[in-house]
């Protein structure tokens, strides 16, 4: 059984589902409530859920987040939203000394099964501060699960499974990704577990790894590259730690050629790490060097051509993939 | 009380003679503070602690010789030696965790009162933490949060005059921290932190209040740590003089004051408790000296549930 959703609609959807299934899980953010959220994601779920488990909440992020972990630690499961991933770096203490370390220092008696989720992305003209992509952020710190759907439907089943799982897990969104539409399994064959990439589209010259938005850019991509009779294999990660790098490797041995793409920043990304563990272990497998797709190191600005120009897309992957192949 | 203060002066020695490595942040001076407010809660209620958390951990339930071998880094402390110090919990007494985070603890403690409030459960959460605390972004944030939602929770601030070397009239333009309570929409009072009876009293009638649904509130337990901020300072901040004027209103004396005044207490009964803590802390050593070093074996599995 499956209805065709918006990214956001599933996002809903896995949130009441959530809700219904376990009176634990509640949400607190900025505008949750009435309002619905900046990009209405939670709209419509005041009228069923209720002011205490909508919960509105003034501008406080850290003290919003640190909330959420106290409210797991007796018992609750709570999902907080941070209205734009930009100003998480306001909740940055709580996630990386608190959320991510308990379970570590305090042992095995301590379970944070919180969920963070944000909006990320620019191509929107909204500016540096409201633009960016930080899940590298947390990506290097030990004790955050992070996850980064780019279909409707692993929106929906990865949100069930995050708020499933006992420990901290930041659930990134997209702003782009809210409006695309897709099928969507209804009920528990939604859930898609964290931990593990999807192959979106098979190929044999080149693995393009990447998650989120840019996998959308990636197929375009690699649609384009048909017609020059270069086959594209598209990983996506859909869950950025745990990592399965499995799938990665595996698709990689085949094709001796691998791109990774993110929207974010080059230098340090996601890429970066990625790009790493593929030369670690294949090295002598490889074709070309590795390539990394990413934005430029530099603020995202507003002007439309400055922000073309910062961010990467479906071209930029184009042009990687045909600089591995030519190698 | 004097447990505690035995527990602190004895680790007081073990850093200096070199027996322990890290780090410690001591408590003792402080002990009214600590035990009068656990006394004042149920046993089933929650505590949030800071860096400076034997005191409170002890007071709450908290074995001796567990912390001990944690601080010693052994298999068998409550944190199986990953923590130390200031990163212990142990949630089964309700001690809701020590943590090096000035200010940390507080919209934790924010939380966790929310969460029992959703559960509609009886239990209220006190959460320590210092002066210094106080002008973190997080002190405001969690009693803001506190006093709109109306949570159980009491925010105990014990104000011992330093925030590491920096004395309170350098890090605030006001006098007390309870005014802020004001600002907030809470009730805000100011105890004397060295007196047992008078912390005890204020945070048993703060504790049914919030379990009476009357919401937060904010109690300023005005007090003084006798040793350094840490291990490696030697105090030159203070005067002697100021030392002297806070050992003089020494809390376990005064307690023992009070009840030798209402014959509860005379000389023996005090050589007694004194002979009973050096006992225990004495086996708490021995605990902590036996126990096994952890094995780092697996340790990345330690990380996630």
């Amino acid at each position: 059984m499956s209805d065709v959703l918006t990214y956001s609609e599933a996002i809903r959807d896995a949130l009441a589902e959530e809700m219904r299934r376990d009176e634990r899980v509640f949400l607190m953010g900025e505008d949750i409530a009435l309002y619905g959220g900046a990009f209405r994601v939670t709209r419509g779920l005041l009228d069923e859920f209720g002011p205490a488990r909508v919960r509105n909440t003034p501008i406080s992020e850290g003290g919003i987040v640190g909330a959420g972990i106290g409210a797991a630690l007796v018992g609750c499961r709570p999902v907080v939203e941070i209205m734009f991933m930009d100003f998480i770096t306001l909740a940055v203490d709580q996630l990386v000394n608190h959320a991510a370390k308990y379970r570590f220092m305090y042992s095995e008696q301590a379970r944070v099964p919180l969920v963070v989720r944000t909006p990320a992305g620019g191509h929107r003209g909204y500016g540096p501060t409201h633009s960016q992509c930080l899940e590298r952020l947390f990506f290097c710190m030990p004790g955050i699960k992070i996850a980064a759907p780019a279909t409707p439907a692993d929106a929906k089943g990865l949100l069930k499974a995050a708020i499933r799982d006992d420990n901290p897990v930041l659930f990134v969104e997209n702003k782009t990704l809210y409006a695309v539409r897709g099928d969507v399994p209804s009920g528990e064959e939604a859930l898609v577990p964290l931990g593990k990439a999807a192959i979106a589209r098979r190929g044999e010259h080149v693995t393009v790894v990447t998650y989120s938005e840019m996998v959308v850019q990636a197929l375009k991509a690699a649609d384009a590259l048909e017609a020059e009779g270069i086959r594209v294999e598209v990983i996506d990660l859909r869950t950025l730690v745990p990592m399965d790098m499995e799938t990665v490797l595996e698709s990689v041995e085949r094709t001796g050629r691998a791109v990774v793409a993110e929207e974010g920043h080059l230098t340090g990304g996601i890429g970066a790490e990625v790009a790493c563990r593929i030369v670690e272990k294949l090295f002598y497998q490889l074709e070309a060097p590795v390539r990394r797709v990413a934005g430029m190191d530099v603020p995202v600005p507003v002007s439309q051509p400055l922000e073309r120009a910062a961010l990467p897309s479906a071209t930029h992957i184009a042009q990687a993939v045909r600089e591995v192949v030519g190698c | 009380m004097a447990l505690i203060r035995a527990f602190e002066m004895r680790i007081d020695a073990l850093f200096a003679s070199g027996r322990i490595r890290g780090t410690s942040h001591l408590c003792a001076g402080q002990e009214a503070t600590a035990v009068g407010a656990c006394a004042g809660l149920r046993p089933d209620d929650y505590v949030v602690s800071n860096h400076r958390g034997h005191g409170h951990f002890i007071a709450k339930g908290g074995e001796p010789r567990r912390l001990l071998a944690e601080l010693f880094g052994k298999q068998t402390g409550y944190s199986q030696g990953r923590g130390g110090s200031q990163h212990m919990a142990c949630f089964e007494i309700g001690f809701l965790g020590s943590n090096g985070i000035t200010g940390g603890g507080l919209p934790v403690a924010v939380g966790a009162a929310l969460g029992l409030m959703l559960q509609h459960r009886s239990q209220i959460v006190l959460c320590f933490f210092g002066d210094g605390a106080a002008n973190q972004g997080t002190f405001h944030e969690s009693l803001n949060l506190a006093a709109i939602w109306r949570l159980p929770v009491i925010f105990l601030c014990e104000n011992n005059l330093y925030a590491m070397s920096t004395h309170v009239r350098d890090a605030m333009a006001i006098e007390d921290v309870a005014i802020r309570a004001q600002a907030y929409g809470m009730p805000g009072q100011i105890v004397d932190g060295n007196d047992l009876l008078a912390v005890k009293a204020a945070v048993a009638e703060a504790a049914e209040r919030a379990r009476g649904g009357a919401g937060p509130e904010l109690i300023e337990a005005k007090t003084y740590r006798y040793l350094g901020h840490s291990k490696s300072d030697q105090r030159e901040y203070r005067t002697e003089e100021e030392e002297r004027f806070w050992h003089d209103r020494d809390p376990i004396k005064l307690f023992a004051a009070k009840l030798r005044e209402q014959q509860l207490l005379d000389d023996a009964g005090l050589a007694r408790i004194d002979a009973d803590v050096k006992r225990q802390v004495d086996e708490a050593l021995e605990f902590a000296l036996q126990s096994a070093e952890p094995d780092p074996e697996g340790m990345e599995g330690w990380v996630f549930a």
